[in-house]
């Protein structure tokens, strides 16, 4: 019985620390502090990353020095996923908790988000003219990356469009929930219809083991966009939070200092 | 509180029956999709070639974008006349699940404007060169597909019923989420003119439509929620 | 170093995309941090005309 009463109230101070999240200030603070030395490790992971990418990394075999564009590629099609699955989950979190933070970083993460898929496809683009011949292939992941782009620009689009702000976060997390649950479906559909016009792509480059020497940089590259992505995405939250709440006493006392 | 004296499914009959009588009363606005059809899908000879081979392969693709675009188009009726005269919040506010009422209301929404582009959709095929069975195909498909169709744009416009023009928004906020539908639409079409089995395109079609008809009207009766509060 | 530039014949492919991802995470880098600027002047001015307002009356 007693055994019992203690562990729960250590379980309930163990999620103490998880209802700060909840507090638009407390966050506020958060941000300011962190922000800045993640994106410091960021940008050395990037000197790094980009040394070692353009530098150490030997040509590939087959591609020759055109494949060093798979070091920024990759992470932004890896980010431009994962930003929809961070926004989407967390405007749903807002939806259904009614937490204001969870819905200011959704809106802070999707113009992100949509800028990485627009790298990614730019990125992708450009790589695909040396290696395919021609910059745009109807390939099944440059199309499923478009078709992303165009949720994030609905998302984005529709959360502009609504003046209220509550409902308008209310609105487009319905929206990006039910993208994300379409999304899986929308990435069949377009594998299943490129395998059935094969004729688009051309060779497909076969995926041989992958030389460590290249492999570093990629993994470097990818900690590198990721601890960006966090950087960028708190300092966005910062200016996201101060609109919000320009009318509370925490904003004021720091807009006075 | 007279909350028990209707059941939810005579308030749903009662509902479909207003809208489709609505619509009859307007049969003219009922003929806008169809004539919009027709009107898209006979400029593409025009504008692309009138070559009997190079029009058999785009056919279905131009069918079934066209077929998209009707609806589409068709779309804001579905909430936006209750929306302003006040239907709409009475619905929100009424004691049934509003999830089954919105289902009523996409279901007499989907027999006004997807059931004649249906019926109309032979036509076209004989019009694009399309076979027998191709036709055929394009009409089962056409059945199994605009179901999701409407379901998936009533959630868009439950989102944007409550922005004044919201055209082009709700556009781009929908059309994304029917690439599956417009891929095994016309893929179940193409595969048949290719001599290859349609019937896993048709399935497919058939399990996403069925999948929108357990997800979307949830989603969009929680939209109505956000959009009018 | 013009062999680095080169690189080995894909140099437009290659520098154009890390030239477009360059310039967009620091476009939208600095961007965030200057709107974050604005912001506090912005608030900053609001606070103060409130509280000039409130001494008036």
């Amino acid at each position: 019985m007693t055994t019992e009463s203690l562990n729960s109230s250590s379980r309930g101070k163990k999620w103490l620390w998880f209802h700060r999240f909840g507090s638009p200030a407390w966050v506020y603070g958060f941000a300011s502090r962190w922000a800045m030395p993640i994106g410091v490790v960021a940008l050395l992971l990037f000197v790094v990353g980009l040394y070692q990418g353009l530098v150490v990394a030997p040509p590939d075999y087959q591609m020759g020095d055109s494949y060093r564009i798979i070091f920024i590629h990759v992470p932004s099609a890896w980010l431009s996923m994962f930003s929809y699955f961070v926004m989407a989950v967390s405007a749903g979190i807002g939806l259904v908790w009614h937490i204001k933070v969870s819905d200011l970083v959704a809106r802070s993460v999707a113009p992100l988000g949509a800028m990485f898929t627009f790298c990614a496809l730019v990125t992708g683009s450009l790589w695909g003219k040396p290696t395919w011949g021609t910059y745009w292939v109807w390939d099944a992941r440059l199309t499923s990356e478009l078709v992303l782009l165009f949720l994030f620009i609905g998302y984005i689009a529709l959360s502009n469009a609504i003046e209220d702000r509550r409902t308008a976060s209310r609105a487009s997390a319905v929206l990006a929930l039910v993208g994300l649950i379409n999304l899986p479906i929308i990435h069949f559909s377009v594998e299943w219809w490129n395998t059935l016009h094969q004729g688009a792509t051309v060779t497909k480059l076969g995926r041989p083991s992958i030389d460590t020497r290249m492999l570093i940089p990629l993994l470097i590259m990818f900690f590198a966009f990721n601890f960006y992505f966090l950087s960028a995405m708190l300092y966005r939250l910062r200016c996201e939070l101060l609109s919000q709440e320009r009318r509370t006493q925490w904003v004021r006392e720091i807009v006075n200092d | 509180m007279n909350d028990q004296t209707v059941s939810t499914m005579s308030a749903m009959k009662a509902l479909l029956r207003r809208d489709l009588m609505i619509a009859l009363r307007e049969r003219g606005d009922m003929l806008q999709p169809v004539l919009f059809f027709i009107i898209v899908v006979s400029l593409f000879p025009l504008s692309v070639t009138p070559d009997k081979t190079l029009l058999m392969q785009a056919g279905p693709g131009i069918i079934w974008v066209a077929a998209l675009l009707a609806t589409l188009l068709a779309l804001d009726g579905i909430f936006r006349p209750d929306h302003e005269d006040g239907t709409l919040e009475q619905l929100v506010l009424s004691p049934h699940p509003l999830s089954l009422l919105v289902l009523a209301k996409t279901l007499a929404h989907w027999l006004v404007t997807g059931l004649p582009l249906i019926l109309i959709s032979p036509l076209l095929g004989v019009l694009m060169q399309l076979s027998g069975d191709a036709i055929i195909v394009l009409s089962c498909a056409l059945i199994l597909g605009t179901p999701a169709l409407s379901l998936i744009g009533a959630v868009g416009v439950g989102l944007t019923v409550g922005i004044r023009k919201s055209g082009v928004l709700l556009s781009l906020v929908i059309l994304p989420l029917y690439v599956p539908v417009l891929i095994f639409g016309a893929g179940a079409v193409q595969a048949t003119m290719v001599t290859l089995d349609p019937q896993p395109h048709l399935l497919l079609l058939a399990s996403f439509s069925l999948f929108s008809l357990a997800v979307c009207p949830l989603a969009s009766a929680t939209a109505l929620k956000i959009s009018v509060n | 170093m013009t062999e680095f530039f080169h690189m080995g014949g894909y140099a437009f492919f290659v520098w154009t995309s890390y030239a477009v991802v360059a310039v967009l995470f620091t476009y939208q880098f600095l961007s965030s941090r200057s709107q974050h600027k604005k912001l506090i002047r912005q608030l900053g001015a609001e606070v103060e005309h409130k509280i000039r307002r409130s001494n008036k009356s």
